[in-house]
């Protein structure tokens, strides 16, 4: 060959790209040392017996089995699950009906949009101070429906610890379900119309085509939407505080707020932990199959 | 003198060897075309000799400089993308502008040579624009522009015409052609498009898996291809390929051609290999066949009956069968053949092709 | 790691949730007062105004004086209107020791949202169009991970940013807020970034390469005119997000530095003294207002904001 040059090396991986590793740091150091080594060092100390400080004085099992052996932890557990299965269910139902309500080629679709929407926008904070209110046994509901006539309405959510959690659900609904139905909607939207042509020439009624057709082919946007009503209820925390503080008589105690007194309140550390670690698990429980059927068993795309 | 020159080039992404221990020696002004199906890696080749790929074996030399670890712009290449690649927030002149304002060129020397491209490319007018103000002809030529500016020495295209209409690619086409006639510059052209192929390059090089199967002009290439792989992917309709078997005692005692109840004589076929396989493949193009009366003056000929006829203005296809088998063949375009008639077709072996249907390479 | 190109499915895409909500689908529309319409407005009217009334209910009691709260009901009307509520909540309202209203919150909240926002955008922009267009070994693991955090319970991370922060001498601090806001917002908003730059044609990146841009150059020059919209989007989601956050301002923040929606929830909620239910109520507007006007100044982009967001949950 007339090339005079001579082979060139290979030069260092390590400083190709440089800007943008220099970049990423922040990214890193969030992923690693945040993310990954909180989350292992917070599973290694719920073995301890930390107190107001965390000690490695490892324990075993001590922590989980006080936990599971606590009454409080218990009932934390119930509402969590009475709360999630039941705001699942409602807000799948609620928000894909209002989504396909407002897919009817409907006037106002905007203006009915805006209003379903903008409790999302509020804080669970707000939310839960504003139903507190409108669930006041004295003032709110239970006292209109009472001064209207039916003297014996009993609608007591706030201060009645076996319907409390449902007074808790009323507003979280009140939130979320604006949420859902846009994601819904999207999803509706997603769908080739040529189906809803099709549909029609074969004379199949509207609700066999929802149900049979439309909501088999948003399989995806069902899961997306699961999985990010799912993580959100786990993390349920402020809306409890603000609402009933975990009253009456800590009836609607849930599992984040637990971990939050035992951290902060009861410098109980290493029970904090453990109640923090088996929120984990019960998340890994919801994400890890999800993110397995996704993008695990089978690459696609 | 070499402009560009590719060394046992290899590029992996994984386990996938895109391209293979590839070598490839551009002469200085010369006009290349990489020419293959989408997946062939040809794209890849354009983008691994531009920097934009890290290869992972391998050398690159431009111009004699050994350049395979240095950035895109120290390579003293200008590339074309199909999808133009304008940046969308800046006026034409900033687009043209851009790397010479990154290089930090003075900026009367930058507003000379933006005036200067504009001038070949006749876009003066378009200065001022945005690229979503421009058609796709005239975002094609900003993006052609963007090179013209740099004075770099060889030219990369990615494809690109193939987002134009069929007329606006006919013409810019020519207007590269004559460009190149302008500048001298080596050019690297990358496409799917066998006519964009055939009527720009001074040499193409057909790529098939990541390797170069044919590297040739284009005359070579259309009338010898090396392999049944470039023989069928070249032409369009496609070569027509009968299986036989090969042998002797033709009409002067040579080779012959057998298939069917079909004999075809190969005494005045050109071979080029030694090797006489028994089992060939025979290949000729539609547009080699003669009818009608003209067919008898052929070395060879024989009785077709026709199946479809498919007039295309300039000319015709035909669609027969030749001995049990389907036979296509091209006559002129008023010609009054009709489904179902029998005619009589001829050829000269001499312009076939014939290749080994083990190893499927040229004999 | 092409799993992390699939995440893409997570309905997270830079804008197919705007692009079609824009036009209705659906069967064929009837004539008017038809039973199908009576019964779909009737539906659509019934829910707006469950959506409606705590709004309405909030505004009503918050012009209303205590004696007429305690003797009508909360949906009446205010019969003598009076801003006393408003002004008592904004500037005299107390929370244990001080007695300074919600302003303290507010601008506390101001403080914290501020360089959060600004903060996180140019660290998860950065990532994600580095993370798109300058791929390096490794780079798709971290975000792997930052992703999968995404999904992790705070709760188990809370404690070990608490130590992390008293480390940097700034547990207790704004600026400790506006860390760990930067961190739980990265996840999200690196995603969002990465979609839309991975949207953006690749041979742009490669032309200007070509042209002698570096990461820096490109970044500024050609890519971030160019993502504005999203930058929009991402300052919504951040806004929001940070204004309504509860958790990490309580842990984090002392009384002195509490955010708003803490400082909110310590007035209403304190066992001390009178209830006043207009305070109460006019000082959870003044909360609300300020992811409201996002909300209804945004519109669609909020939209498309929610669908990026909701992850966060």
């Amino acid at each position: 060959m007339n090339t005079s040059g001579t082979a060139a090396r290979r030069p260092s991986q390590l400083f190709r790209n440089l800007n943008a590793k220099v970049a990423s740091i922040p990214m890193i150091l969030t992923a690693l040392m945040v993310f990954l080594g909180g989350t292992v060092w917070t599973i290694v100390y719920s073995f301890t017996n930390s107190k107001l400080l965390p000690r490695l004085k490892f324990v075993g099992l001590d922590q989980y089995e006080r936990l599971w052996s606590a009454p409080r932890w218990w009932t934390s557990i119930e509402n969590l699950v009475v709360y999630g299965v039941l705001s699942l269910i409602f807000s799948l139902v609620i928000g894909f009906v209002l989504a396909a309500l407002l897919d009817q080629k409907i006037r106002f679709e905007g203006v009915f949009r805006t209003i379903f929407l903008y409790p999302f926008a509020l804080s669970f904070v707000v939310t839960g101070l504003t139903w507190q209110w409108i669930l006041n046994p004295d003032f709110g509901v239970q006292h209109l429906v009472r001064a209207i006539g039916w003297e014996s309405f009993t609608f007591n959510p706030l201060y009645d610890q076996d319907i409390v959690i449902y007074g808790i659900l009323i507003a979280g609904l009140w939130q979320g379900t604006g949420l859902v139905m846009c994601l819904m909607l999207a999803g509706l939207r997603g769908i080739d119309e040529d189906i809803w042509k099709a549909a029609r020439v074969d004379g199949i009624p509207m609700w066999k085509t929802y149900l049979f057709i439309v909501i088999p082919m948003m399989r995806p946007v069902f899961i997306t939407t699961l999985v990010i009503i799912a993580s959100g209820i786990v993390r349920l925390y402020d809306l409890v505080v603000a609402q009933t503080s975990g009253g009456p008589g800590g009836a609607s105690e849930v599992p984040a707020k637990y971990v939050y007194d035992y951290m902060f309140l009861a410098q109980n550390l290493g029970q904090g932990f453990a109640a923090s670690t088996m929120m984990l698990l019960s998340v890994a429980i919801i994400v890890v199959p999800w993110a397995y059927l996704e993008f695990g068993g089978g690459k696609r795309g | 003198m070499q402009s560009v020159s590719i060394r046992d080039l290899t590029l992996k992404f994984g386990a996938l060897e895109v391209l293979k221990s590839l070598s490839l020696d551009i002469e200085d002004g010369e006009f290349l075309v990489l020419l293959g199906p989408s997946g062939c890696g040809k794209s890849t080749l354009l983008n691994c000799i531009a920097g934009l790929l890290d290869i992972s074996d391998g050398q690159i030399f431009i111009k004699g400089r050994n350049v395979t670890w240095e950035e895109p712009k120290d390579r003293g290449i200008g590339m074309v993308f199909q999808s133009y690649a304008l940046y969308p927030q800046m006026t034409v002149k900033g687009n043209l502008s851009f790397g010479l304002k990154t290089a930090k060129v003075p900026k009367d020397e930058i507003d000379r040579k933006v005036a200067r491209a504009a001038e070949v490319l006749q876009i003066e007018a378009l200065l001022d624009r945005k690229p979503s103000q421009l058609s796709g002809g005239q975002r094609q030529r900003v993006a052609i522009g963007r090179a013209l500016v740099r004075d770099v020495d060889v030219f990369l295209f990615d494809e690109p015409l193939s987002n134009l209409d069929a007329k606006l690619r006919s013409e810019l086409r020519v207007e590269i052609k004559r460009l190149h006639h302008r500048l001298k510059n080596t050019m690297i052209y990358v496409t799917h498009d066998q006519i964009e192929a055939l009527t720009l390059a001074d040499r193409i090089a057909i790529m098939r898996n990541g390797i170069i199967q044919q590297l040739a002009s284009p005359n070579e290439i259309y009338n010898r291809p090396v392999n049944l792989y470039v023989a069928g992917f070249m032409g369009s309709p496609g070569m027509n390929f009968m299986e036989g078997t090969l042998t002797g005692g033709g009409p002067d005692g040579g080779p012959q051609l057998r298939f069917g109840s079909t004999s075809i004589p190969l005494d005045r076929y050109p071979f080029a290999a030694d090797a006489r396989p028994e089992k060939v493949i025979f290949g000729i193009r539609p547009e080699h066949v003669s009818c009608g009366p003209a067919a008898a003056d052929e070395p060879f000929s024989a009785d077709v009956e026709i199946e479809v006829v498919e007039p295309m203005g300039a000319d015709t296809l035909v669609w027969a069968i030749l001995d049990g088998k389907e036979f296509r063949f091209r006559v002129d375009g008023h010609s009054d053949l009709d489904e179902g008639d029998h005619v009589r077709i001829g050829f000269d072996p001499a312009r076939a092709s014939i290749f080994d249907a083990g190893t499927e390479l040229r004999l | 790691m092409a799993d992390v190109q699939t995440l893409n499915t997570v309905a997270v895409g830079t804008d197919p949730v705007t692009d079609r909500i824009s036009g209705p689908r659906g069967a064929k529309p009837r004539p008017k007062l038809s039973r199908r319409n009576i019964f779909i407005y009737g539906t659509l009217i019934v829910v707006a105004a469950y959506y409606l009334v705590p709004l309405y209910v909030m505004v009503v009691t918050s012009l209303k004086g205590m004696p007429e709260i305690r003797l009508g009901n909360i949906f009446a009307p205010p019969v003598d209107i009076t801003f006393e509520p408003w002004v008592k909540a904004w500037a005299t309202a107390c929370t244990g020791l001080n007695c300074d209203g919600l302003s303290r919150g507010f601008w506390n909240s101001v403080q914290i949202t501020v360089p959060s926002v600004i903060f996180s955008i140019a660290v998860a922009s950065v990532n994600g169009y580095a993370l798109s267009n300058w791929r390096f070994k490794g780079a798709d693991t971290f975000f792997t991970i930052l992703i999968v955090g995404a999904f992790i319970p705070y709760q188990v991370m809370i404690y070990p940013i608490v130590i992390l922060l008293r480390e940097i001498g700034l547990y207790g601090t704004l600026w400790g807020l506006v860390i760990v806001h930067s961190i739980f917002g990265m996840p999200i908003l690196t995603l969002l970034f990465r979609n839309y730059f991975s949207s953006v044609p690749e041979e742009l990146f490669k032309a200007a390469r070509v042209d002698g841009a570096g990461f820096w150059r490109i970044y500024f020059v050609i890519m971030l005119p160019m993502a504005l919209p999203i930058f929009v989007v991402a300052i919504i989601i951040q806004i929001t997000g940070v204004w309504n956050d509860f958790l990490f301002g309580v842990i984090y923040t002392k009384p002195d530095t509490y955010p708003m929606t803490v400082q909110l929830n310590n007035i209403v909620n304190s066992v001390q003294g009178v209830k006043e239910y207009n305070v109460n109520m006019a000082a959870t507007i003044l909360t609300g207002l300020v992811p409201l006007f996002v909300y209804f100044v945004s519109g669609k982009l909020f939209v498309r904001g929610i669908a990026a967001g909701a992850v966060k949950g």
